[in-house]
């Protein structure tokens, strides 16, 4: 617990370094944002007023600051293109975004632990072989290409799914398996190089020594350990996965957070990137703190804080 | 027998299988080469690749932007070996113009945050204290967002150009870099080499250069390798959303971005550069695992 | 077969298949163990020792293989048994305790489940807080303190002494008829190795059991063992009784070890090593392997391999030098060093083989404050 704690302090400086680092680099872009806000007519008296209300004349700090307090009361400011709340339309998106990425998620732990399994039982034969070339594959693979192969004989072809996304559970598997494919063949290869690795270690010769079987030294000496590194590498796979999120919601027409940000740079709408950016990450943070959690249930050295 | 010389006999080996001359990088390249034939044929491949990028101008059957009204949207011929866009411009022509930038977006940025994740990583490793807490916590922030939308927020700040997406690749990758050079390096800091030479006056910058640098190439190079298919993807996936590069420029990403509305009548618009960025990625990945092998065997990925 | 033989291998042969070459880490040995003794198997780092264990076990390591030979273990042959019926074997009659303490129990699992573990994979009937019963029952046989509190410990939080106390239980909860150990006080503490060691053989007295021990400690031979093979790269090169080993050491690589320990007391400044290393399995010499160390080596031990020899009832050695006494004078002037055991044989005449337990136990402890101490470093 006291570990635990320790960790969350510890994401404290991260967490206001990216928020420092979004903010600055959206500030740097030469012009006025009220410009921009108002669109090309105006009178300069006009402009005037709302950089005095939105406070784009006030020392970057206090922009900062203010920035800072608005995020912590859920308010991540104005779309300057649909002059609606940023935390409104992010919350919106934020359901079909979730839906793809726990569905993908699923889809790749599923295939990603399976293969690497059988590929790491088949060390260096035929079937470890036709696996890993599988899996390296699947990373290799532009996310966009996969969506786009599988959209174009499964969608168009075969007419099994529906090309684009139209709210149903089916229209979501498309996308769903484009966005795994990848992190199933990085999950894959390590998923196998581990548990070759553990396969290495002296207790799996004391558990041999025992007497126990092939399959009951796998399940239970060799899996528990083999999955440490995996479950670390979750954080990294939620990381690249909202990154892919972007293109295949661009594929597939969702209208979840990556869209939002692709958007978002079309419209110049600021507000909207730095939200949907801050969100991502602060996301991904918490995905951290809890792969992190995992490892010391896992681990019991780890949990004795040792 | 003492017990010094038994215990040097232990780290040789249970078997004395090992007991032998240390290979240099060179030997364990040559050894990479005999034993992993993929990633021989991967290192031809990527050759082969890079070659027709900078022959591109001798190679291509017509010029980058040249369009032929009459012969738009056509299959692949002999005439046109993987048919035309909409313009009319050939794509296999287009394609090889496209590796130059895909290839040079690959490999310079890669490059780049090399040269900033080392000097990061170093610093940090070596200094240690206040300096590597903040040059560490800048890595983390660097690591949190994701990569592809770090670099959209910089397109974003900088302007949807081709020099701006060398720049936003460049900023993405050196964090990783940066984490394995500094363990590195507080590994070699301790040991009685660099202790050596530190008694003896050497300077700090020599100790990092010559002692500790050295130690770290093997890392480097596997970190490099894997870097390259990497900022290809990320490259691909930029230009593909329509903010890397720009048009009249190609590189393989954007002409997948330009076909895709023609991806169920002329589906090879879309397809053949797809099928060409994994070729490359797909090279690179297995020419970075035949060289983790054999170079840095210990490295976890 | 002979009928008081727990296990005997014969001819056995394992080899590692590397890109650079065949390495015939275990090349024909023949070893026998007989019920109810604890039989010592000493050599350097590297000569095979472990391997020969490990292939009776089944637990060679790729690129390691049984070449051939067969392993008879109570008159059944294991050799090429199909790996399931082997681990039937494994754990309930043939059991193995590790060097490394540390890590050959599981880092995630509960060290009491996993001596549980054992009981439940070859008692099919048994109920699991029957098992958790005998394996606390078994703690406490070992020696670990507390066993209802340790029974949920995990690895890391015991001491070396009590994980290896642990491996202990965890062999021995099935009652096995033979116990291979495979360095099993290397990795300790000297206090503590005289403790397992003590340990060991109570077991031994207490369940008739035969004992594998596998060293390069003859100090433990000297304390432990009734009978010692001694192997180089990968051949028996000495077998003899613990006493007759002692007293007339007849191979010069024997007399070698037995040489290299320091004593207290000892005059000499420096003292005796084994000029050389250990030769690469991959580069043997052509003929007696020790011939590039060996101070008595001539033209002949270059040319041919030397076969094993009896030179005394029950005392076999490999060597083409094997008048014993010309062996030890020409030792003993060179290195100036009376080999250890000369002591205890002035006690324990050689002649009488037959002498009462507990005067053999005795003139042994004596043998192993003289050898032994030294073994303390490991030193070789």
């Amino acid at each position: 617990m006291k570990y635990f704690l320790k960790r969350v302090i510890g994401t404290i400086p991260v967490l206001l370094g990216v928020i420092l680092l979004i903010f600055i680099m959206l500030r740097i872009v030469p012009g006025n944002p009220a410009v921009l806000l108002l669109g090309e007519h105006y009178d300069q008296a006009t402009v005037d007023r709302l950089t005095e209300i939105m406070g784009f004349n006030k020392p970057i700090i206090e922009q900062f600051i203010n920035y800072i307090l608005g995020a912590l009361s859920g308010d991540l400011g104005i779309s300057y293109k649909y002059s609606r709340p940023v935390t409104d339309m992010i919350l919106e998106a934020l359901p079909y975004t979730v839906r793809l990425a726990v569905m993908a998620a699923v889809f790749a732990w599923a295939i990603g632990l399976i293969a690497g399994i059988i590929a790491a039982v088949n060390n260096n034969n035929f079937i470890d072989r036709i696996f890993m070339g599988f899996s390296l594959m699947g990373v290799s693979m532009p996310i966009f290409m996969t969506s786009l192969v599988l959209q174009y004989f499964l969608s168009f072809k075969l007419g099994i799914f529906p090309m684009t996304e139209d709210g149903s559970f089916v229209s979501m598997i498309l996308p769903a398996i484009a966005l795994g494919w990848n992190s199933a063949g990085s999950i894959a290869r390590m998923t196998r190089s581990s548990l070759i690795e553990v396969m290495q270690a002296d207790y799996i010769d004391t558990a041999r020594a025992k007497g126990l079987k092939r399959a009951a030294v796998i399940i239970f000496h060799a899996l528990k350990n083999s999955l440490l590194p995996v479950v670390t590498m979750m954080a990294l796979q939620l990381s690249s996965m909202l990154s892919g999120a972007v293109i295949t919601e661009s594929v597939f027409a969702i209208p979840g957070i990556g869209r939002l940000a692709t958007t978002a740079i079309q419209n110049r709408d600021m507000p909207v990137l730095q939200g949907t950016v801050l969100f991502t990450t602060v996301i991904i943070i918490a995905g951290n703190l809890i792969a992190d959690l995992l490892y010391s249930v896992l681990d019991p050295r780890i949990r004795k804080g040792e | 027998m003492s017990s010094q010389d038994m215990k040097d006999i232990k780290l040789n080996d249970e078997l004395q299988l090992e007991i032998g001359e240390r290979d240099g990088i060179r030997d364990k390249l040559k050894k990479m080469c005999r034993q992993n034939h993929l990633a021989a044929i991967s290192a031809i491949v990527i050759l082969i690749i890079i070659l027709m990028a900078v022959f591109a101008p001798v190679i291509a059957p017509y010029g980058e932007t040249e369009a032929i009204l009459i012969d738009r949207l056509q299959g692949p011929s002999m005439k046109h070996l993987l048919g035309t866009d909409e313009l009319g411009r050939d794509l296999f022509s287009r394609m090889l113009y496209g590796s130059r930038l895909s290839i040079a977006i690959g490999i310079l940025p890669s490059l780049i945050s090399l040269v900033i994740g080392v000097a990061a990583g170093l610093t940090a490793g070596y200094f240690g204290g206040k300096i590597d807490y903040v040059i560490m916590r800048i890595a983390d922030v660097m690591l949190s967002i994701p990569s592809l939308l770090l670099a959209m927020v910089v397109m974003y700040t900088l302007g949807t150009s081709t020099v701006n997406l060398f720049v936003a690749l460049s900023m993405t990758g050196w964090s990783s870099v940066a984490r394995v050079v500094r363990s590195q390096t507080l590994s070699i800091k301790e040991s009685e080499y660099v202790e050596a030479a530190r008694s003896i006056g050497v300077s700090r910058f020599k100790i990092m250069t010559r002692h500790i640098l050295p130690n770290c190439i093997p890392s480097l190079i596997v970190l490099f390798t894997l870097n390259v298919p990497s900022a290809i993807l990320s490259e691909s996936s930029l230009s593909f959303l329509g903010i890397g590069v720009r048009v009249p420029q190609a590189s393989w990403g954007l002409i997948v971005n330009q076909g895709r509305q023609f991806l169920f009548t002329q589906p090879w618009l879309c397809m053949a550069p797809c099928v060409a960025i994994m070729i490359v990625v797909l090279a690179f990945n297995f020419l970075g695992d035949g060289l983790r092998d054999v170079l840095d065997p210990y490295m976890q990925r | 077969m002979d009928n008081n033989n727990i296990l005997e291998i014969r001819g056995l042969k394992s080899y590692f298949f590397t890109e650079k070459g065949t390495a015939p880490a275990v090349d024909g040995v023949d070893i026998d163990i007989p019920k109810g003794q604890i039989v010592g198997l000493v050599g350097e780092s590297g000569c095979g020792k472990s391997m020969t264990v490990r292939s009776v076990m089944g637990l060679l390591k790729y690129p390691g293989r049984v070449v051939e030979g067969s392993i008879l273990f109570d008159g059944e042959e294991i050799a090429g048994l199909p790996e399931n019926k082997l681990r039937d074997i494994c754990g309930r009659d043939i059991s193995m305790i590790f060097q490394e303490p540390m890590t050959s129990l599981n880092p995630v699992v509960k060290v009491g489940k996993q001596v549980r573990e054992t009981l439940l994979v070859h008692n099919r009937g048994i109920s699991k807080t029957e098992a958790k019963a005998q394996v606390i029952e078994m703690f406490r046989k070992v020696g670990i303190p507390e066993p209802e509190k340790r029974y949920d410990s995990y690895p890391h939080q015991l001491s070396g002494g009590l994980r290896q106390r642990v491996m202990i239980a965890m062999a021995m909860i099935c009652k096995p008829k033979l116990l291979i150990a495979d360095e099993p006080t290397t990795a300790l503490d000297v206090t503590i190795e005289a403790q397992i060691l003590r340990l060991m053989k109570e077991l031994r007295d207490e369940t008739g059991m035969s004992v594998l021990l596998i060293t390069h400690n003859l100090g433990v031979v000297a304390e432990l063992c009734d009978y010692v093979y001694v192997m180089y790269a990968g051949k028996i090169v000495e077998q003899a009784e613990t006493f007759e080993l002692f007293d007339h050491t007849a191979h010069p690589y024997t007399k070698g070890l037995l040489s290299s320990i320091p004593r207290i007391g000892q005059t000499e400044e420096r003292l005796h090593t084994i000029p050389g290393v250990v030769p690469n399995l991959l580069h043997l010499p052509k003929g007696c392997a020790f011939c590039n160390r060996c101070e008595l080596a001539d033209k002949g031990c270059k040319g041919s391999s030397p076969e094993l020899i009896e030179i005394s009832p029950g005392h076999m050695i490999r060597c083409f030098k094997n008048a014993a006494g010309e062996a030890v004078a020409s030792d003993a002037s060179s290195a100036g060093v009376k080999a250890p055991g000369t002591g205890a044989s002035d006690k324990a005449a050689s002649g009488e083989a037959k002498k009462s337990e507990s005067e053999a136990a005795e003139a042994k402890a004596e043998a192993f404050d003289k050898a032994g101490h030294a073994g303390e470093e490991g030193a070789l």
